[in-house]
């Protein structure tokens, strides 16, 4: 008799188990600089699917080098969704089956609900007057930017500054090679990741001027003193366009694709634009781009398409074992 | 003649010698050990004692303790049995290999932390060797709390064997020896006669391996796949502070790993004040 209760209490929590919340975790394998946006995106996510499923759902978070995170999934990192710095890095995760290869097709504007640029960050004052990529390359200026091969943001920095140099008159393949060549040369340290260079730059004051991502370099300012430091906006940059997907072989085994699906559908919403545009990354609706304009300034970019092509053709040219970055790049 | 003037000289330059090999070493010691320890604290309370308490009790500072204390305890205790396994194997027996297990158990130390994590990666990960059947069967290794133990395992595994083998090859076997012809088993010889005469440098061991264990960076890093909150134990925790422009709590972080560290010597120190005579006693060269 006296089990009975306990027994009861037993089917009861069962009971209420099964339709009440569910506890849901969802992890997202991210880039470097997107600590602070993801913390706020993941709080009002989850405050979202709670106020309309009752889920509680935990959004856990691992950042690094683009190319090592997706280096790491396609290791068995079990990312439900990856939020890298550029589309090869996902497509490399595609290359092993872990998601479809049209990725990219999936979600609107080739699935980067935001985008950013590459601009300079210079000490107070600008003592070595840079205002330009040409500045760059003149004699006792050091450049801070973190490695190519490890670093996604340093990959759009290697690509904005070969743009450039094509883009001026007369400019040329071979030209734009010696120039980019030449910016290597300023280079007195490579970090593996864009917060490692920021911190060198900042923090350990090296360096004359750091090649950095916009949102990295407005929050670098806004964090560690507006007085410090000023940003640079070179006349010609890139579009960098940081990819998000769903690793569908991870989601449908975890049974989170539906999450995993919102949750980046949130990144295009308003409330998620805005809290990207907050953290300085560049939103795509034109409405929450009015409401932030003060606080990007007017930049000229090519994209990748424009001057490259897709990001399979950029990988195999410049960064790939033994392709352009291996011949011009340190130590050449 | 020459000798009774160069007496003097020779009295006076060695001091001068011995002062400035003092002063050196003091100096050296100062710069590089001492000045950066103090440089964790000064940071960790720049902001004041409520940010450095904030900071320890968030919840991924908790989550990275307890991953890092969990760690240790598996990490240790079975690198202890291995150790004095492997110290009684190589100084009591001889047989074939017994120098090339010997380089083996070295082999942590020479080769770089990042290579041992990466081997692990190559071995557990998906495209590694196990990996389709690990996965196959829902098991997880790599960017685990597998993964973590096993290369700490691996880091910290010379570290016992290396304190006892040299005591117990000074050591000899002849009490071991007496203890048998006098009837006692196997089991009573080791906990009687043997474990007696290890335990200083068996607990030497065992500290040194602990502060390994709980500091060790590059092979856990590599394995950890650094998801916040989930499987990174405090060295990582401190890069990731660092990297998010969160300098007080790194610094907290920091300095319960420079303190577990400080204890771990004062441990270690009073063991020598305290049992200073046993230890040399039975320390190799000793007796």
């Amino acid at each position: 008799m006296k089990k009975l209760p306990v027994l009861l209490a037993l089917v009861a929590t069962l009971v209420t188990a099964t339709t009440a919340a569910r506890d849901v975790t969802v992890l997202n394998v991210s880039y470097d600089p997107t600590r602070e946006l993801y913390r706020d995106v993941n709080a009002a996510f989850a405050a979202q699917w709670k106020a309309r499923h009752g889920d509680n759902v935990t959004i856990q978070m691992s950042h690094g080098g683009s190319g090592k995170q997706a280096r790491s999934v396609v290791d068995g990192l079990s990312a439900d969704v990856v939020t890298l710095a550029l589309a090869w890095d996902i497509d490399a995760i595609a290359d092993h089956g872990l998601l479809a290869k049209d990725w990219q097709q999936r979600l609107p504007q080739n699935s980067s609900p935001y985008t950013s640029t590459i601009v300079f960050l210079v000490r107070k004052g600008n003592p070595k007057g840079i205002k330009d990529w040409p500045d760059l390359i003149k004699p006792g200026v050091q450049v801070i930017t973190p490695n190519p091969k490890t670093s996604g943001g340093a990959r759009w920095t290697f690509l904005a500054a070969w743009g450039y140099a094509l883009k001026q008159p007369g400019g040329n393949e071979a030209k734009a090679r010696a120039f980019t060549q030449e910016l290597f040369k300023h280079m007195p340290v490579l970090d593996a990741g864009a917060r490692g260079a920021t911190n060198t730059f900042a923090q350990r004051g090296v360096g004359d001027v750091l090649l950095a991502w916009e949102n990295e370099a407005l929050l670098a300012r806004q964090e560690l003193g507006k007085d410090a430091f000023e940003v640079v906006v070179p006349s010609v940059t890139i579009l960098a366009e940081p990819p998000v997907a769903v690793v569908d072989g991870n989601a449908d085994k975890h049974g989170t694709r539906a999450i995993a699906e919102a949750y980046l559908k949130f990144l295009y919403s308003p409330q998620g634009q805005a809290i990207e545009a907050g953290h300085f990354y560049r939103p795509r609706s034109p409405d929450v781009a009015q409401q932030f304009a003060a606080q990007f300034p007017r930049v000229n970019t090519f994209t990748i398409k424009d001057v490259f092509g897709t990001w399979r053709q950029v990988q195999a040219k410049f960064f790939a074992d033994g392709a352009i970055f291996d011949q011009i790049g340190p130590g050449n | 003649m020459s000798a009774l003037v160069s007496a003097r000289p020779v009295a006076w330059s060695r001091r001068l010698v011995r002062g400035a090999l003092v002063l050196l070493a003091v100096g050296f010691l100062a710069l590089f050990l001492l000045l950066p320890l103090a440089t964790v604290f000064v940071e960790a309370f720049r902001q004041g004692a409520a940010i450095y308490l904030t900071s320890i009790r968030q919840h991924e500072s908790l989550a990275a303790i307890r991953l890092t204390l969990l760690v240790a305890a598996i990490a240790v205790p079975l690198n202890l049995v291995f150790g004095v396994m492997a110290a009684w194997a190589i100084t009591r027996f001889d047989f074939r290999g017994k120098a090339l297990l010997g380089a083996f158990i070295d082999l942590p130390f020479s080769v770089s932390p990042v290579i041992s994590g990466l081997v692990y990666v190559l071995l557990f990960g998906a495209q590694g060797w196990f990996g389709p059947w690990l996965d196959a069967h829902g098991v997880r290794i790599i960017f685990a709390v597998p993964g973590l133990v096993l290369a700490t395992i691996f880091i910290t595994l010379p570290f016992v064997a290396r304190e006892l083998i040299p005591l117990m090859q000074s050591q000899g076997s002849e009490e071991e020896e007496a203890a048998r012809v006098l009837g006692a088993s196997g089991w009573q010889m080791f906990f009687r006669v043997t474990l007696p005469n290890i335990r200083w440098a068996l607990l030497y061991g065992v500290l040194l391996c602990n502060a390994r264990a709980m500091g060790e960076f590059g092979a856990v890093s590599v394995v950890s796949g650094h998801i916040r909150g989930l499987t990174t134990t405090m060295p990582l925790e401190v890069e990731m502070r660092y990297n998010e422009y969160d300098f007080a709590g790194a610094f907290a972080v920091a300095s319960l790993l420079a303190l577990l560290a400080l204890m771990t010597m004062a441990l270690k120190t009073l063991l020598e004040w305290r049992y200073g005579n046993e230890i040399a006693a039975h320390a190799p060269g000793g007796h």
